[in-house]
């Protein structure tokens, strides 16, 4: 009996090193379960929404559920990201409109420092609020795996579409007039 | 009077020269060593494209450098600088992840393994040298014996050649 001892801690040890290692790499994996159920019309409630994230350029802070009500664009943006800074003119026209219909952008920066956040926010002249991911837990919530990325929650708090590209053509636009209506 | 004042002089000097050396070792250590971008590169991470700083390419790793070469231009120290990057960048920036919640286990399991490997050869090798010792000193097998009648068939044979 002795003789099967070590040979079997050994075997103990390393299985449970490799349950570690899965454990870590499904932790590290991003989450494509939300764009499977948003392509399907079973929309899930928006991760994270009590989540208090700091304000760029303010001491405050702010969370998803804070604005529980609104429509809610969330656009995940890092100032030095192209497409990010490509896209932040649609973003700031439809902002525009927006604002006449009880619906708001939301931008979260995401691996990006303060300083260049507001840079780049004064630079494309955004009026929408923009809080700060730091550890990135929030946007993790969502999938996130790049920038930029683009959600939309509906009024009940709950992701209606995305994109996790960068924006093109007349998407948000559309997207925007079909929710809206739906909520209205 | 003069004696007095020659007196002053001589113990001033005195303490001038014991203070002087003193006084730069003291500013010496007070002042931290000016960090550099190269070492700091060494230390962190490119956040989106989770590789060493050093040898990362692209954009986020640049920004990351320039912000890090603006925090050297103000004259911030590498640990003043390591923290900015985690309050900007949070944890994940760090090469070194802070040891708590299952980043531990970076800290805890190759220890554990080298321990374990440790322990597992010196419970198996004394008791491998154990029986390898018993096996050299064992007696070589002999041959079985012959019975009468082979033995003396045998001798008759070896005899004939003896001549």
């Amino acid at each position: 009996m002795r003789r099967f001892a070590i040979p079997a801690v050994a075997v103990f040890v390393a299985a449970g090193l490799l349950a570690l290692l899965a454990f870590g790499v499904a932790h590290q994996g991003t989450n494509s379960s939300i764009d499977a159920k948003v392509a399907r019309g079973d929309y899930p409630v928006a991760p994270g929404a009590h989540m208090l994230l700091p304000i760029l350029g303010s001491s405050g802070r702010e969370s998803l559920a804070d604005l529980r009500g609104k429509v809610v664009v969330i656009n995940v943006f890092a100032s030095w990201c192209d497409p990010c800074a490509a896209e932040a003119p649609i973003l700031e026209q439809e902002q525009r409109q927006l604002v006449k219909h009880d619906a708001t952008i939301l931008g979260v920066t995401y691996l990006d420092n303060s300083s260049d956040s507001e840079q780049f926010v004064h630079q494309h002249g955004i009026t929408y609020p923009v809080v700060r991911d730091v550890s990135g837990n929030f946007v993790r919530g969502f999938g996130t795996s790049g920038v930029p990325e683009t959600y939309v929650i509906n009024r009940q708090g709950r992701i209606v579409a995305l994109s996790r590209e960068q924006l093109v053509g007349d998407w948000l636009q559309q997207t925007m007039t079909r929710v809206l209506a739906q909520s209205a | 009077m003069i004696r007095i004042a020659r007196r002053a002089g001589a113990t001033a000097l005195l303490i001038a020269l014991i203070a002087a050396p003193l006084a730069l070792a003291s500013t010496t250590a007070a002042a931290a060593p000016r960090a550099s971008l190269t070492d700091i590169e060494s230390d962190v991470m490119c956040t989106s494209c989770r590789e060493p700083l050093e040898v990362a390419q692209s954009p986020q790793a640049d920004s990351e450098r320039a912000y890090i070469r603006g925090l050297i231009a103000q004259g911030e120290t590498k640990q003043q600088i390591l923290n900015n990057l985690v309050a900007q960048y949070g944890t994940a920036v760090l090469g070194k992840p802070p040891a708590h919640g299952f980043n531990l286990t970076v800290y805890v399991i190759p220890p554990a393994i080298v321990a374990a490997g440790a322990a597992i050869l010196a419970l198996t090798l004394p008791r491998w040298r154990r029986r390898t010792r018993a096996a050299a000193r064992a007696p070589a097998a002999t041959a079985p014996a012959l019975d009468p009648a082979d033995a003396q068939r045998l001798e008759q044979e070896l005899s004939q050649f003896r001549g």
